[in-house]
């Protein structure tokens, strides 16, 4: 059986990010397919926009690529002119832009996350449809769909870093572990004023749960 | 690579919706979309990259071309692998190698891979898939050995080692049993050449040789062919009989008289 090119190429994908106070903690997993074809099982889905502010995507690779490149070129200019770190509500509003204007030809869910200045930690949703929305928990991809209760349960207001890290992993995991569009390994970045740390689960390493 | 025109490289995609909805009206369906035939793949060792593809060109069922060369050079120091319409591989590489040189001259340095990269997707997405080609690009540069797979409707992928192609699942499976980051050249190139190997033998979409391309800082070694896997057989018999196996008992010759007939000249109208 052969990858077909006219199956599209895509990060059917968890994707998830949550504000905590000084920061953001974002996390992905690492598949994309090709149809039943596995083409990267180590992808990096969590994108650097700016120094300090990163987007995760999910949907069709070509055209979250093409819109983070397009935004992160916008951005850059912006801060140039700006001669300032640019705000997180001003790059989730330019993901918005491009996601509102072309909803019929784009499949691209994006969640916007980053630190600046003015507003901390923030964490902004741009779904299919070109929608805008803060929310302090955000999950998004196919994979989402089997962690609302989780989040929804354990979710609580006031987490540290550290909290937020494993509750991410946490719910990564068991996504990966039901979606059999996600997979791979976990990838995860809390970003804050003082700057980004980036970390890989490897599968062998991942939080385990029940399993029937 | 597929020689023929790819279907959607018509301008008129509502018109073939139309066409697919007569055509299921008279109670038939139309072939399904095939990946045209291609193994490619490459590999990034310790001093460089190395890039290997087969050799058959398909059109429909048919091979086309035995030894179609399928690496194809993008700048000193670049080179690209397409897999999928042979046309669009062809010209999209050219074209890119034609503007990175002069990028190149305007920046006097030694182009990038991530540059050729960037110019391959942007554009590729530009025709949202419509351009079938899809590419293995790996080079060195200022920043080391660099490795990409680049896909037809634009997305890429940075990895040490991809496949691409028909043949792609069973060249990856040699891949994964076997890669490790940091190989020697003769055994990155036998990696290479065992995956390419694969796919000849175990998808009918590729098949003849193995090419090779081995580039590092400041050397390319375009290797074609590397493996010639298929070499077409000596025939051991011979169904050609020769002079003098039947024996001539009587020879006669009549010579036959011809007489002219009629003989005419029609000159050609130059006016």
């Amino acid at each position: 059986w052969a990858p077909l090119s006219s199956s599209p190429h895509t990060n059917s994908t968890t994707i998830m990010a949550v504000e905590f106070d000084g920061g953001v903690v974002i996390g992905a997993d690492s598949r994309t397919t090709t149809g039943a074809y596995i083409a990267n099982r180590v992808t990096d889905k969590l994108t650097p926009i700016h120094d300090r502010i990163f987007c995760c995507r999910s949907g069709s690779a070509a055209d979250t690529q093409a819109i983070a490149d397009a935004v992160s070129y916008q951005l850059g200019f912006h801060s140039i002119e700006l001669d300032e770190p640019p705000l997180v509500q001003t790059a989730a509003n330019l993901f918005k832009q491009m996601c509102y204007r072309y909803r019929e030809e784009l499949m691209a869910g994006i969640i916007v996350a980053g630190w600046d200045k003015r507003r901390g930690g923030q964490v902004y949703t741009v779904p299919m449809g070109g929608m805008l929305v803060r929310q302090p928990v955000s999950v998004g991809g196919s994979g989402s769909s089997y962690i609302y209760g989780f989040i929804d349960s354990k979710y609580k207001s006031g987490m540290t870093k550290e909290e937020c890290l494993r509750f991410t992993a946490d719910a990564l995991a068991l996504a990966m572990e039901r979606d059999g569009s996600s997979g791979g390994v976990v990838r995860l970045a809390a970003i804050t004023e003082s700057g980004l740390e980036r970390s890989v689960i490897l599968g062998n390493q991942l939080p385990t749960f029940f399993s029937a | 690579p597929d020689r023929r025109p790819a279907e959607q490289s018509h301008p008129e995609p509502m018109r073939n919706t139309l066409l697919e909805a007569n055509v299921a009206k008279l109670g038939c369906s139309l072939p399904p979309a095939r990946k045209t035939g291609t193994t490619i793949c490459g590999v990034v060792y310790k001093d460089g990259v190395v890039l290997g593809a087969d050799t058959r060109a398909t059109e429909g069922m048919v091979v086309a071309d035995k030894n179609c060369s399928k690496i194809h050079y993008i700048s000193p120091n670049i080179y690209c692998c397409g897999a999928g319409t042979a046309a669009d591989t062809e010209m999209t590489t050219q074209l890119i190698s034609s503007n990175l040189e002069l990028h190149s001259l305007s920046t006097n340095r030694l182009p990038r891979v991530a540059t050729a990269n960037r110019m391959l997707k942007q554009m590729l997405f530009r025709y949202q898939g419509y351009i079938g080609a899809a590419l293995v690009l790996g080079g060195v540069d200022c920043n080391g050995p660099h490795l990409y797979s680049i896909y037809p409707h634009g997305s890429t992928d940075k990895l040490p080692y991809v496949t691409m192609g028909s043949g792609s699942l069973a060249a990856m499976a040699v891949f994964e049993d076997r890669f490790k980051p940091n190989m020697e050249e003769e055994e990155a190139k036998q990696l290479v050449r065992d995956a390419i190997a694969a796919g000849i033998f175990n998808d009918l979409g590729s098949g003849s040789n193995i090419d090779l391309c081995v580039i590092t800082k400041g050397k390319v070694d375009y290797l074609r062919p590397h493996d010639e896997a298929n070499k077409k057989g000596v025939r051991t018999g011979d169904y050609k009989y020769k002079h003098g196996t039947t024996g001539v008992l009587t020879k006669q010759v009549t010579t036959l008289q011809l007489e002219v007939m009629d003989e005419s000249v029609q000159t050609m109208d130059t006016s």
